[in-house]
């Protein structure tokens, strides 16, 4: 049995404690806005946030995140995260949007740290982050916006 | 509103095949069911559960008008990341004078009695960069047959003639009795009025929605987790499906032994299948883990051995040989003998994976009443036909419900439904009653095959004095995609089209021209990917131009207009893109541009890179200028996006991607090994639309070929190299 907290809701699970977070998420919790693509951590389409960390749920064994906070796309409800999820939608960065979960986790995670993060920033906190469609100019254009409206309107992109 | 036809025999005869062809059931629908299949199911993640419910007015098979006011428009091609979800409720909602936000876009289900693809025949799926285009005067004309039901629907309530009332942004208005009504408000009556025999059409100067910004309608659920992709299907008592397929081509399996992976806590079953072997379990980690603990021992007899260098080399060696004519004009031999100067010039391209983000996945269920299928499928009456043939069922007890695709590149629209019939298969061989969801790893999709082909080209060029090409020969080794497949039937005097596109139409005025194929076989599975055979035939074509312009002593802009003399929208996009990128100014040290110009799926796209040579042999891509010509621009800010990231896909290949083989075994497994660029490697790209009246062509597949050798162009203004593989690499 082990005990993870999602969303702000806890939860008691008889899992497997190797099985990965992702697959919990996904398969146990029906959470499934947080997504598969490569089960090694190199693609970045798993990204939650844990204790507002980014974080590849497809290598974290479920049992080691007990007792910490966990957060999908589904319940991302910051200031930051509105101001990200606005940007993303006014500049139309989605394609097949397979990978965008992941994308705007790590989007969230690095304004919440850094909140006028240059290019060179960018390209740091998505090294980890990939997308087949290749969508990096707007994922670009839309960090630098989300932040510009933080820092202007505090959130609405 | 000025209404009117450009050409009225064509708009007769698409009316025509929209009654017929596509079977549009017209009539009205007061419960939803139509006699062939109410486009009922739901849309991924967008629509719900919706139902026909009874007072909607549904005057076609493509728009369902509710009293909620909502107008739903069924999408009959795949949402993969194209923009069709966009793209084709832009053209129903312009003629209908739709507000955008009141409309909602669903995808259609398999039935290709009324959605079919016009450009193909009978079936309905989406490929080929066809689905503005085919659709553009079927959308526009259900949209405009159910504004006019609308507007005859308000002339009758409000008892004033039909010709004095407007409708703007989703407001039916009369003016002079100052009356207005919703669309949900005169639905009811709306669909007790005669069905229009004859729609006039908008004249493109009146377009409020085509050409202008409109928000992509699928951007909220891919940013807030709720889109619904085949992956993320979760089902009642469903069970999951991995399978250990063979690890080399040609391999099948021996025996197995399943007593370890069934011991595995959530492991239900473990079956043969035709592709190897098939471990379900309650869900997808125990299955992968019991796929682990499977013990198969394959029957390597009759699998592959060869490698990649001698697959290469065996074509090198055959290509010495003439091939099938692909085409031929003028002597180009005699010319080759006759020439001031010759130029030649080889090729190596490598096997390509597709590798979307999503892996591929399928989820079936055997039914009373047939077969259920959940997926996002881009070859609808394919995948109908081939899992119905499996079962034994018709092909339209075959359900599929439609879901978004998380990236495809062609690789959905396999020729021979593998993956959905392996999904198909596992039901069948497990006797299973409730749906299983196969699952590919990562892994499995790299290994799986069905690149993009291995290809070899040979080239030859004669020169005048003047260094004008006077002859050209272009020989072309490599797989046929269509062979052996349901397109076979296009495969003309040995010459499979997909094989040549790009170099038996290439653009440049050569009085003198041949281009063979000499077509092979092996057993890795090959299909379409990203803009077909122009992923390699672009970039022989455009590289070979480039040296010849530099052979001639010409700027390479220069020297392709002056070839390019009758081919007006190629130049159009190619002084565009000059003109733009600032062409000819000078740069700095260790700085060049290069340009490529190509035309695919009849859209012209032209490139101008700038690349910078750094230490140690790196370079890198700062900056991209695109120019395209699509015919009319129905969504803007949709073919700027397929610009941008059709560009990057090809940038992967140009720069980094490719499939190897070894001893008949795939060398790479996952995105480590098989790469693509990441944010920090996308360059800066700028992208202009060349305005055109002309009908609408496609956009998902045009930038990707065109990258590759505007690239090593630019390489080989700074290093005096020529590049003769991809992806590309300096020589040190």
């Amino acid at each position: 049995m082990i005990k993870l907290t999602v969303n702000g809701e806890s939860h008691s699970l008889d899992v497997d404690p190797s099985m990965p977070l992702l697959w919990v998420l996904r398969d146990v919790l029906k959470l499934t806005g947080t997504k598969y693509g490569c089960g090694i951590a190199v693609c970045g389409s798993c990204n939650v946030l844990v204790d507002g960390s980014p974080v590849r749920s497809c290598i974290t064994p479920a049992s080691s995140v007990q007792g910490k906070s966990i957060t999908t796309i589904e319940k991302v409800e910051s200031p930051v995260a509105a101001a990200v999820q606005g940007a993303w939608e006014k500049h139309d960065v989605v394609q097949c949007g397979y990978c965008q979960s992941g994308q705007i986790m790590s989007a969230i995670a690095l304004l919440e740290k850094n909140p006028s993060p240059s290019d060179a920033d960018i390209d740091e906190a998505f090294e980890g982050n990939l997308c087949r469609c290749h969508t990096y100019v707007r994922i670009r254009e839309a960090v630098h916006t989300a932040a510009q409206s933080l820092a202007t309107e505090g959130g609405a992109a | 509103m000025k209404r009117h036809s450009i050409n009225h025999s064509r708009r007769r005869f698409l009316i025509t095949s929209l009654y017929t062809g596509a079977g549009l059931t017209l009539g009205i629908q007061l419960t939803g069911c139509s006699e062939e299949e109410a486009p009922t199911q739901a849309g991924p993640g967008i629509a719900g559960d919706e139902a026909v419910t009874e007072a909607s007015f549904e005057p076609n098979a493509f728009v369902r008008i509710k009293p909620d006011n909502t107008v739903t428009v069924i999408i009959k091609h795949l949402e993969m990341g194209q923009g069709t979800y966009t793209g084709l409720a832009t053209l129903v909602a312009e003629e209908l004078d739709a507000d955008w936000g009141q409309v909602i876009p669903e995808g259609a289900p398999a039935n290709a009695k009324l959605y079919n693809n016009l450009f193909w025949g009978k079936a309905q799926g989406t490929g080929g960069s066809t689905a503005i285009a085919n659709s553009f005067e079927q959308m526009r004309q259900a949209g405009g047959a159910a504004r006019e039901m609308l507007v005859q629907a308000a002339a009758k309530k409000w008892g004033v003639p039909a010709g004095e009332i407007r409708i703007e942004k989703g407001v039916i208005q009369h003016a002079a009795s100052s009356k207005q009504a919703t669309f949900g408000e005169m639905a009811d009556l709306a669909a007790e009025q005669p069905v229009p025999g004859e729609v006039l059409l908008k004249d493109p100067e009146d377009f409020t929605l085509i050409g202008s910004y409109v928000p992509r309608k699928d951007n909220k659920p891919k940013i807030n987790g709720t889109a619904v992709y085949t992956q993320d299907i979760q089902l009642p008592d469903m069970l999951v499906a991995v399978v250990a397929h063979p690890p080399r081509f040609g391999a099948k399996v021996k025996s197995f032994d399943a007593d370890s992976a069934l011991d595995v806590a959530g492991v239900e079953k473990v079956v043969e299948i035709p592709t190897g072997v098939a471990v379900l379990a309650r869900d997808t980690w125990t299955a992968m883990r019991g796929r682990d603990l499977l013990q198969v021992e394959w029957d390597e007899s009759e699998a592959m051995t060869q490698g990649s260098a001698e697959i290469m080399a065996d074509y090198k060696e055959r290509a010495k040989s003439p091939g099938k004519i692909a085409k031929q004009e003028g002597d180009a031999e005699r010319a080759m003998a006759s020439a001031a100067k010759t130029v030649e010039a080889e090729f190596h391209f490598p096997f390509l994976a597709h590798a979307a983000m999503e892996p591929l996945n399928c989820v079936v269920q055997r039914t009373a009443e047939g077969v259920q299928i959940w997926n996002g499928v881009q070859s609808h009456t394919a995948d109908q036909n081939a899992v119905a043939k499996l079962f034994g069922v018709k092909p339209e007890q075959v359900k599929i419900k439609m879901l978004y695709a998380g990236g495809s590149f062609g690789r959905r629209a396999n020729p021979q439904s593998d993956y959905v019939v392996e999904a198909a298969n596992i039901v069948k061989a497990s006797g299973s009653k409730v749906p299983v969801k196969m699952v590919w790893t990562r892994e499995d999709d790299m290994h799986g095959g069905w690149y993009r082909p291995m290809y070899y080209h040979k080239m030859a060029a004669a020169l005048d004095e003047a260094g004008k090409p006077v002859g050209w020969q272009h020989r072309i080794v490599g797989q046929s995609i269509m062979a052996g497949t349901g397109f076979a039937g296009m495969i003309q005097d040995g010459v499979d089209p997909t094989s040549v596109e790009g170099a038996e139409n290439m653009p440049y005025a050569v009085p003198n021209i041949t281009v063979d194929l000499i077509t092979t076989e092996l057993p890795v599975p090959i299909q379409w990917w990203r803009s077909v055979g122009s992923t390699h035939t672009a970039f022989a074509v455009e590289t070979f131009i480039d040296r010849l312009a530099r052979e001639a002593g010409e700027d390479p802009v220069a020297y392709r207009r002056t070839l390019l003399k009758d081919h007006p929208r190629h130049l159009g996009v190619l002084n565009k893109a000059a003109e733009q990128a600032g062409w000819g100014e000078p740069m700095k040290e260790g700085r060049a541009r290069g340009v490529a110009v190509h035309k695919s799926f009849n859209t012209y796209v032209a490139e101008v890179v700038e690349v910078t040579l750094h230490d140690n042999n790196r370079f890198s891509v700062d900056k991209v200028v695109i120019a395209v010509d699509c015919g009319i621009a129905v969504n803007p800010d949709v073919i700027r996006a397929q610009m941008e990231g059709g560009m990057g896909f090809g940038l992967s290949a140009a720069l980094l991607s490719e499939i190897t083989l070894k001893n008949g075994a795939v060398e790479q497994s996952n995105y480590h090994d098989f790469k693509m660029i990441g944010i920090d490697q996308m360059p800066e790209v700028e992208v202009h639309i060349v305005k055109s009246a002309k009908p609408p062509t496609g956009v998902g597949e045009p930038a990707t070929p065109v990258i590759a050798p505007a690239v090593a162009n630019a390489l080989s203004a700074i290093t005096g190299q020529t590049f003769d593989r991809l992806p590309l690499k300096l020589k040190s």
